[in-house]
């Protein structure tokens, strides 16, 4: 039995102070029995032969002095076995849902490895959500991480719900599993989540970890590495193709502020620590595909941008680091179009592997470059007219401003039960390209549009 | 002198050690799975060590040995077509060692041992070698030859050299002091390697993309910074200097970004054809990669072992361009590791030798003339991220006092899909003036011309453009709608180019050449015709100019173009008719 220390010097926010230990190793996970009998934990954040500082994961409420605390000898790891699917934890991985203990498998580390680049396999399996802007102008593939950015008010859970019902790959029934973690969202949120699981059955094929808003800050740090390690072992132990859903990244690092504050660390930009983009890095970068495993790991996290800014901090960091990233507007939002995605800031960087004649269809990339430049055209033209109004617009240029509203109307706008295949994206893409002049079409090469628009494409169908 | 201590203490990739007699950069060997590690600071009894590796589980009290070396990257035949992680360990040995995922406590060699390379001398017994000379050459793949160079700080004599098939660490030269020289030689990351003399650069670096060869070129031996924020198209354009920059041996760092990247370019390089040699791409490279999630130390050590491979290379003579996706990754990893000491820091918690450290680096670049009498050159191409993308951020701002060249990529123009999306307007290169001979020789002697009148057309439309945003383009005279029309064509026939088109992803000299004069012949005639009489409407229906839209694109573009313009004399003949 590991020896037990009564020699708590400190408590300091979520940090307690030890001294007179025997060598404790870094990063080693802390049990600390309360005099009420209670038990909490915690992990090693520095250590030396004088001090060591411990951060206690469900906070410091309670502690006093007198605390016992036993170090364990051994990192956080989570125990996984097939059993998880079903089931809903805490945010530190104890059964919520009533159920029995986890009867594990394995007990693997929550930091988990890199993936050494040589072993992965480049993502390129086209993933089916059934929302236009992101299959026809966002593509998202297997094993890539493209989060979306959006803002307090914006219907950002009811897409994260649309995309994990609707995801498939094409040419196959599998479905995806769902890990879902929350940090730190509201109790109404989890619930409206929960309750879209169970309504579609997803629930049985789903990880659920729950850190809600009032459970303890520092939580929030482990809650995404239990929900990673979780999907890992599913995709790469069982080959299951596995959706994590991390919700709101933004909680999560104001939670690694709070620490590094706690900690008097010297501050990076806007108070936020320096290591944060390699702190979300170990996060984000634990989707992929190896070769040789048949499962996969694909990220869709949500992060609220704070006053609606992508230069903030954390969408910053998360956009050098993911693939990509869906930009959710509020103007779209306020001219009720659902799912209001604006596709000019947002990006797939995996989208070119992902598409083209044996995945998607061979005018794909020609069709979507070209709604981009024409709506991105249009909406400039948005901004004159408010200043010369649109008689002193050229004919072409009124066109242009026409697309740009049809375009938000018809390919953007969609139902939330709405599930369109890859083809029906396109076409809409084509109706909403054959109202501009054929020689606008300047991305697209000729051959394509003989083949795919309307205009021609009716003339063929006459011959034959 | 005690070469053993022990851990003291552990926050992160900072280990403090007690007990130890160290050099500052020495390579010390952490705890009992002996993780590498380099002395980054001493401090009486104690001395502070960055590990490259993962601390988990470490504990005070485990054992600490000191090699007495510094931080070292293995250079001999074999670092072409390798992998590397930031400390020289190559992945596919670390994937069959550990497995898929990257553990710790192993080292691999940055050379095979066990491969047998071709050994043909040059020099004979008693002849004079000094550091840098060639003493012989291997076929290291079907394009390069290796040459074997005696190390910098060795000179002597030659007492007995081998000819055949050798290992790497077998002797394959004696000096008649005794020094016995290998294939292989070691040099220290952080220290430059010594050249005879550093020269002018005054060719180009042709990378077969035209807004960077057309109009922003950076000399062989120069250096260029490519800012922007995320999703503006750095790695990719990085990836396309990588793959088409015409020297002769590439060093593609990336350093602290996505492991998926690195994937792609991975299952890319090897596909791909050098338009040169028609060889695969990847017997010119070699790839570092430190993705995000591997450790930060070795991530700061990244940029440096890059470096020194290209040192190397341009040792032997020849031209080797670097890049280094993103040196702002590398900026964090110090930055990370200068808290973790609790320095005291500088502009947005950067070090306050971020500056110094930055200038080191780039001025490891240059055309020089080597030890051994021939010339080489290192060019350097940085990516930078600054955050929001702010230029006036601490790494920008450092990076544009050193680099000659400003590649600017501006996120509105890659939201209209505008790639490269490079800001023709925010960009320069100040060896424009150096490579105007060149150009005129190579090219054409009418290249200045069409570049300068191209920019300034570039530079004019963005004046009208200001006036279009009041009062809309209709209420422009007609020749200033015929020039918004001429730099618009610049702009999306020529400035555009579609990295993932088999046929424009790479764009010959001569091409660019032809291409931006047909455009420019276009113009004149338009002009001519405006100022004859004809409308602007009609000049806008020319077919000739949609054909000029898609020419770049033809695999016979010689044959396409001569059509086209035989066509525009016609057009434009009964335009004047009317």
């Amino acid at each position: 039995m590991t020896k037990e220390y009564k020699t708590i010097r400190e408590i300091a926010g979520p940090l307690i102070f030890v001294e007179k230990t025997e060598p404790v190793g870094y990063n080693e996970l802390v049990n600390i029995n309360l005099p009420d009998g209670t038990t909490k934990r915690g992990q090693v954040l520095d250590t030396s032969d004088d001090i060591v500082v411990v951060q206690v994961f469900e906070g410091t409420g309670g502690l006093n002095k007198e605390c016992g605390v036993r170090f364990t000898g051994e990192t956080i790891k989570l125990p996984v076995s097939k059993d998880l699917l079903g089931r809903i934890l805490s945010g530190s991985g104890e059964p919520l849902d009533g159920g029995p203990r986890i009867v594990p498998e394995d007990r693997l580390e929550i930091t988990g490895a890199a993936i050494n680049p040589y072993a992965r396999l480049p993502p390129k399996d086209f993933i089916q959500t059934g929302i236009s802007t992101i299959d026809g102008m966002n593509t998202l593939v297997r094993g890539q991480k493209l989060p979306i950015f959006s803002g307090s008010g914006l219907p950002h859970n009811e897409i994260a719900l649309q995309i994990a019902r609707q995801s498939k790959v094409r040419g196959s029934d599998e479905q995806f599993a769902v890990v879902f973690a929350a940090m730190g969202i509201t109790n109404e949120e989890a619930q409206y989540f929960m309750r879209d699981f169970e309504r579609t059955g997803a629930l049985e094929r789903a990880v659920v970890f729950l850190n809600l808003a009032d459970d303890p800050a520092v939580e929030r740090l482990i809650t995404p590495r239990l929900a990673l390690t979780a999907a890992e072992y599913l995709a790469y132990e069982h080959d299951m193709h596995v959706l994590v859903i991390l919700t709101d990244i933004t909680n999560y690092c104001e939670a690694l502020r709070q620490m590094g504050a706690a900690r008097e660390e010297v501050p990076g930009r806007r108070g936020y620590p320096g290591y944060m983009y390699t702190d979300l890095a170990s996060l984000y970068e634990r989707a992929g595909v190896v070769k040789g495993r048949k499962g996969s790991v694909t990220q869709f996290s949500i992060l609220s941008m704070p006053g609606d800014d992508i230069t903030h901090p954390i969408p910053d960091l998360s956009g050098y680091i993911t693939e990509g990233q869906i930009v959710i507007s509020r103007e779209l939002h306020r001219k009720g179009i659902y799912p209001p995605v604006n596709v000019l800031p947002s990006l797939s960087r995996l989208m070119n592997s992902g598409i083209g004649a044996t995945r998607t269809r061979e005018d794909h990339k020609a069709v979507s470059d070209q709604l981009y430049a024409a709506y991105a055209e249009g909406k400039d033209l948005r901004g004159l007219v408010a200043i010369v109004g649109k008689d002193a617009l050229s004919d072409r240029d009124k066109k242009f401003l026409e697309f740009a509203d049809m375009f938000e109307d018809r390919f953007v706008r969609q139902g939330a039960d709405e599930n369109r295949d890859i083809e029906t994206t396109l076409d809409i893409g084509w109706e909403l390209l054959a109202e501009l002049p054929e020689a606008q079409l300047t991305r697209i090469d000729n051959k394509y549009i003989q083949k795919y628009h309307p205009a021609h494409k009716a003339k063929e169908e006459k011959k034959e | 002198m005690k070469n053993k201590g022990e851990i003291y203490r552990i926050s992160g990739p900072v280990v403090i050690i007690s007990g130890l007699n160290t050099k500052m950069y020495d390579v010390v060997k952490v705890g009992k799975e002996g993780l590498m590690g380099e002395v980054i600071g001493i401090e009486g009894e104690k001395s502070t060590v960055q590990v490259y590796e993962e601390t988990s589980g470490l504990r005070p009290g485990e054992p600490v040995e000191n090699t007495g070396m510094s931080l070292s990257v293995e250079l001999g035949p074999g670092l072409l077509e390798s992998i590397y992680d930031g400390i020289q360990r190559p992945l596919p040995v670390l994937k069959d060692t550990m497995g898929d995922f990257i553990k710790r406590g192993v080292s691999a060699n940055g050379l095979s041992r066990e491969k047998e390379w071709d050994f043909v001398p040059t020099v004979k017994k008693g002849d004079k070698v000094n550091g840098g000379d060639i003493i012989g050459t291997v076929q290291e793949t079907e394009n390069i030859q290796h040459r074997i160079l005696v190390p910098p700080n060795v000179s002597g004599t030659v007492d007995e050299i081998k000819k055949g098939k050798y290992k790497v660490d077998e002797v394959i030269c004696t000096l008649s002091s005794g020094t016995e020289l290998m294939m292989m030689q070691k040099w220290p990351v952080r220290k430059p390697r010594p050249v005879s003399k550093k020269l002018m650069p005054n060719t180009p670096l042709i990378t077969g993309q035209r807004i960077l060869d057309g109009l922003f070129p950076v000399a062989k031996g120069g250096t260029a910074a490519i800012p922007g924020p995320f999703g503006s198209g750095k790695t990719v354009t990085q990836q396309q200097l990588a793959k088409w920059s015409d020297t002769e041996i590439v060093v593609y760092i990336g350093c602290g970004e996505r492991g998926n990247e690195m994937a792609d370019v991975l299952s890319e390089f090897p596909e791909l054809e050098d338009p040169k040699t028609g060889r695969p791409l990847m017997e010119r490279t070699v790839l570092i990669a430190n993705t995000s999630n591997m450790p930060v130390a070795a991530r700061e050590a990244s940029v440096y072992t890059g470096i020194t491979i290209a040192e190397y290379y341009r040792d032997m003579g020849y031209d080797v361009s670097l890049m280094a996706d993103s040196t702002s990754r590398w900026a964090e990893a110090m930055r990370e590791i200068s808290s973790r000491l609790e320095e005291m820091p500088g502009e947005e918690g950067y070090p306050a030798y971020l500056a110094a450290r930055l200038s080191e680096f780039y001025e490891r670049s240059g055309k020089v003339k080597a030890l051994c009498g021939k010339e080489g050159s290192i060019t350097v191409i940085g990516a930078v991220s600054p955050p929001g993308g702010d230029f006036s951020e601490p790494v920008t701002q450092n990076t544009l006092r050193i680099v000659k060249v400003f590649w600017a990529l501006d996120a509105k123009l890659a939201q209209r899909r505008h790639f490269p999306a490079i800001n023709w307007l925010n960009s320069y290169s100040l060896y424009s003036k150096a490579l105007e001979d060149w150009y005129k020789e190579n090219v054409s002697p009418e290249w200045v011309k069409l570049r300068n009148d191209a920019m300034e057309l570039l530079q004019k439309e963005a004046e009208l453009q200001e006036i279009v945003q009041l009062v809309g383009s209709d209420a422009l005279p007609e020749d200033q709608q015929l020039t918004l029309e001429i730099a618009r064509m610049i702009r999306e026939y020529f400035l555009q180019q579609n990295a993932y088109h088999e046929v424009d992803t790479f764009c010959a000299m001569d091409k660019q050449f032809k291409l931006l004069k047909a455009i420019t012949a276009w113009g004149d005639k338009a002009q001519t015709a405006l100022e004859g009489g004809a409308s602007v409407e009609d000049i806008m229906k020319s077919k000739t100019k949609d054909d000029l839209a898609k020419v770049k694109f033809e695999k016979d573009f010689d044959a396409a173009l001569g059509v086209i313009l035989k066509n525009m004399e016609e057009e434009f003949a009964k335009l004047r008719g009317k």
